[in-house]
């Protein structure tokens, strides 16, 4: 019944608009644009272009401290930023420039009585002009984005990868390290049982040595090799600041790698990262919430059900010796599952 | 026409009409309606989004248990996301715009009776109603509407196991969308039929006005990608109810292995796309048709480029079947062809490019009257720039692995085709109210509308660029689950009162409409100077068109502005209409 007050309370703001402008006697006159309405409207265009221009500038300087660290964490995410960059400032060159035509034209040539509009319909020069200059503009793009895209995507070349697979479910993650032989054990969703959560293959010989663990570490300089799976929908692994995404489908594996170049402990100290955590904290203190410090993530980027929103697993970026450090002390699955 | 003398009684003029003018209104009306419940659901969800933790009453009021405490629940809050999207997509977007101009204008513009077959005129938007009937019903069924997701990935969508409103809200969602496809194919083989064969005597295809040009393109692209929808439709039917494994492989759920073996999501991803993304095209495509045809009226100027802009047209229609595979980059498909739909995604740029020049150009040294229409449809090149902009990021493979699936999308898309589209919708029906009912709708209130709505939707769109940027996923119910998007949340509320203010403004656009039907100043027959065959009918409806013959055309639709030799206007006129002689002494363009 509340539902039927709202609506009615919008059907009443809507009579009211009308009967507000039949007041002023505004739905009575011509309805045909005037020359006055448009010297009014052209002025008002040529300002709607200042607000676009205005809400472009504040964004890309307030909108920049909520942005990802300009570091990329992974040797490979380099690339992409460089591809990143390029783009991003042809867009805002064509962005600025359309833009300020549009508007201004329309400011320019807003209609006046008399004014003879000129007769221009066509210009082979012109047309020639802009399908050749962004056919240019897009082979440089398109080149340099496939070399990225073979780049990042290439995980052939790798020496000596270290193997984890990542493993999904409603609405969690759990990882699994291939162990001393570097190769997993074999998982399917019917080996889930109990503590086995991952479905691993406990006759496999590879699967005795295998890692589980909660929380993923990586170590620095070295590639890393991810194999996903889901156990019941899609799902999707995506890292941020590794520049890294891939989805996680049941009934196949997916995998993708990177090379992590920046331990958390660095990240932490970028300057980005303060800026942005000093702000993040602040808001918190005002909150009355504890202060948090930047770790790497693993967020679920592919809807999944009622708890997408909070599928998440911490990722630590070390060096080389500590990482290992930190993988022996781990429980390997045959020591888990008895 | 010897049948338009016969008696009519309501029932055949307003319910089960068969002229495509009625018709045209018909899908209007109800796009609008769909229309102000999917714009209403986005409001709500913006609520959420900026307040997650502040109760509201409004949000109790229409969401009952899925909003108990003036809190809504991540389940309702993904349902919402799903039939707004769904619902501004297809029912809005493309049945709405499509159906309603396409009907209206085809039989007028190219000088027809009416359309081929006006039964299955009726036939088509009867359907759509059932299936905007169903959809809406959907919304309330007691185990939630369908919520996966408008692209309803399986085995999510699938599973009622995965998620409470994959269970008969997903049904019905399907049966839905099953039956608004038959309408949809029905509705774009009757625009193809008659645009092909209807044509007045001297309409040739290089005389169509571009909204025809792009009626017809949108209608073939229709025909080759939407049964390809219904399909993927069945198929997910049969995985649901039959126990067929088409989409679903070794999946473990809610403690037991399903039986489902060796198909592949991947499959689905396919097959919804290979609709998905001409469907971008389905939507805007008419609306690039009308602003052509209203900025060119209003700039008192011929379309610049008309063949390029036709060229344009079936350019961007090709490669729009061709470029599913950039919404799959990161599914895991082979590298390769990640490679191939990039290059063929990127290609899209160029006459989207040649279309927005064009466009600048007939701007320049026009005489610009500046009527609602025309502010919407200089707001629509305006969006479709800044929106399709950022396509050369998310349509570059390797670009798009970092902001695939995040707000970013959801910026990039609502403005390039959501607000596009939208605007070109509104452009259509401040200029051809006229047409329709006989009346104008009130100047003053458009012209609040349109900046009101404009200044929403670049509030709205354009600071959700940047939270996407922060890498903040979309779907997400609410950000509070990681500290490293707190500092979102200042831009959400700004989002947000940019959002209810832009929603509410549409009940000014509402209220003109409705009222002006009634109340509205009477329409002189071609209140805009326009050139085009419509402009030639009578203000008073009646069926057949014209009430004599159906008028001859002798030149294509843009002769604005046109000077003879000695530099004066044609007849001291800037407009001449189709039906115009070529005059002694004047060339053809």
């Amino acid at each position: 019944m509340k539902a039927l007050f709202f609506i009615l309370i919008f059907v009443v703001i809507a009579t009211a608009f009308w009967q507000f402008f039949k007041l002023l006697g505004l739905t009575k006159k011509d309805q045909v644009a005037t020359e006055k309405e448009n010297n009014i409207n052209g002025w008002l265009m040529l300002g709607l272009g200042v607000f676009i221009y205005g809400l472009m500038l504040v964004s890309m300087f307030k909108g920049k401290t909520v942005l990802l660290p300009k570091l990329s964490a992974s040797l490979e995410g380099e690339h992409i930023d460089n591809l990143f960059i390029i783009t991003m400032t042809l867009i805002f060159v064509v962005q600025f420039i359309t833009q300020f035509l549009i508007y201004f034209f329309t400011f320019k040539y807003r209609g006046i009585k008399g004014r003879k509009a000129t007769f221009y319909a066509d210009s082979h020069k012109l047309e020639m002009w802009w399908t050749v200059t962004p056919t240019v503009v897009l082979s440089v793009l398109i080149i340099y984005g496939l070399w990225t895209w073979n780049n990042v995507q290439d995980l052939s070349d790798a020496e000596n990868p270290l193997i984890i697979e990542v493993y999904a479910k409603q609405f969690q993650w759990e990882a699994r390290y291939a162990g001393n032989d570097n190769q997993l054990g074999v998982g399917h969703v019917r080996y889930i049982k109990g503590i086995n959560t991952m479905g691993v293959d406990m006759t496999d010989k590879n699967a005795a040595d295998d890692v589980p663990v909660r929380e993923l570490h990586l170590p620095k300089g070295r590639k890393v090799i991810f194999k996903f799976r889901s156990q019941d929908v899609m799902h999707s692994a995506y890292m941020p600041h590794f520049r890294a995404q891939i989805n996680v489908v049941p009934g196949m594996t997916t995998s993708f790698g990177f090379t992590p170049s920046v331990t958390t402990t660095e990240m932490r100290l970028n300057e980005d990262t303060v800026e942005k955590f000093t702000a993040i904290n602040e808001l918190r203190n005002e909150e009355g919430k504890e202060a948090v410090e930047f770790d790497y993530l693993l967020l679920c980027n592919k809807i999944c059900g009622s708890s997408h929103y909070n599928m998440q697993m911490k990722v630590v970026v070390e060096e080389e010796a500590d990482f290992n450090n930190w993988l022996s002390q781990q429980k390997t699955l045959a020591q888990v599952i008895k | 026409m010897s049948d338009h003398h016969h008696k009519e009684t309501f029932m055949t003029k307003f319910v089960f009409s068969q002229d495509h003018k009625m018709i045209a209104k018909q899908y209007l009306i109800t796009g609008m309606f769909m229309g102000v419940i999917g714009v209403f659901m986005s409001m709500l969800f913006r609520l959420q989004l900026a307040y997650p933790d502040t109760s509201f009453t409004i949000i109790e009021a229409f969401l009952g248990k899925g909003g108990e405490g003036g809190i809504m629940t991540p389940d309702m809050y993904m349902g919402l996301v799903t039939i707004h999207g769904t619902i501004m997509v297809f029912f809005v977007l493309t049945a709405g715009l499509s159906g309603t101009f396409s009907n209206l204008l085809i039989p007028l513009q190219i000088g027809a009776r009416d359309m081929a077959s006006g039964f299955l005129n009726m036939i088509s938007y009867w359907l759509f109603f059932l299936s905007s009937l169903i959809m809406f019903l959907s919304i309330f069924v007691h185990t939630g509407m369908a919520s996966a997701g408008w692209t309803i990935y399986p085995p999510l969508s699938a599973l009622p196991q995965a998620m409470s409103g994959s269970g008969l809200g997903m049904t019905l969602w399907l049966v839905s969308m099953a039956i608004f496809i038959a309408s949809s194919l029905l509705g774009s083989l009757n625009y193809i039929v008659t645009i092909l064969n209807l044509r007045t005597v001297g309409m040739k295809m290089t005389r169509l006005p571009l909204t025809i040009w792009a009626f017809l393109i949108t209608a073939i692209i229709g025909v080759v990608s939407f049964p390809v929808l219904l399909s993927a439709a069945l198929l997910l039917i049969f995985d649901r109810s039959f126990g067929t494994s088409f989409y679903l492989s070794d999946i473990f759920i809610q403690g037991e292995v399903l039986h489902y073996k060796g198909g592949s999501p991947i499959l689905f991803e396919h097959l919804f796309w290979f609709l998905g993304h001409p469907e971008v095209y389905i939507i805007l495509l008419p609306a690039l048709g009308i602003t052509s045809e209203v900025i060119s009226t209003n700039s008192r100027k011929p379309i610049f480029g008309y063949r390029a802009m036709i060229g344009s047209i079936m350019a961007i229609a090709f490669l729009s079947t061709i470029v599913w595979g950039h919404h799959m980059f990161v599914t895991g498909m082979n590298p390769f062809l990640g490679s191939v739909f990039t290059f063929t995604t990127l290609l899209i740029a160029i006459p989207s490019a040649v279309k927005a020049f064009n466009y600048i150009t007939t701007l320049w040294k026009g005489n610009l009257q500046l009527n609602p229409a025309m502010l919407f449809s200089i707001g629509m090149v305006s969006t479709f720039i800044t929106g399709g902009l950022t396509g050369l990021i998310l349509g570059d493979s390797a670009l798009d692995i970092n902001v695939h699936d995040t707000m970013f999308v959801v910026a990039h898309f609502h403005l390039v085709m959501g607000i596009s589209a939208l605007f070109g919708m509104f452009a259509g029906v401040y200029h051809w109210f006229p047409k329709m009912y006989g009346k104008m709708m009130s100047k003053d209130m458009g012209y609040l509308h349109f900046w009101i709505t404009a200044i929403s939707a670049y509030g709205v769109f354009f600071p959700m660029h940047f939270i996407g940027l922060a890498g903040l996923p979309r779907r997400y119910y609410s950000n509070s689950a990681f500290p490293i998007f707190d500092d979102l949340l200042h831009i959400n509320k700004v989002i947000t009162v940019f959002a209810i203010i832009g929603g509410l403004a549409q009940l000014i656009f509402l209220a003109n409409f409705f009222f002006s039907i009634k109340k509205g100043q009477k329409a002189v027959q071609n209140p805009w100077k326009g050139n085009s065959l419509e402009w030639t009918t009578p203000v008073e409806h009646i069926h057949g068109n014209w009430p004599g013959e159906i008028p001859e055309v002798h030149r294509w639709a843009y002769d604005y502005s046109k000077i003879d030799d000695n530099g004066d206007l044609w007849e001291g006129k800037d407009f001449t209409p189709q039906t115009v002689p070529i005059r002694n002494g004047e060339e053809e363009f």
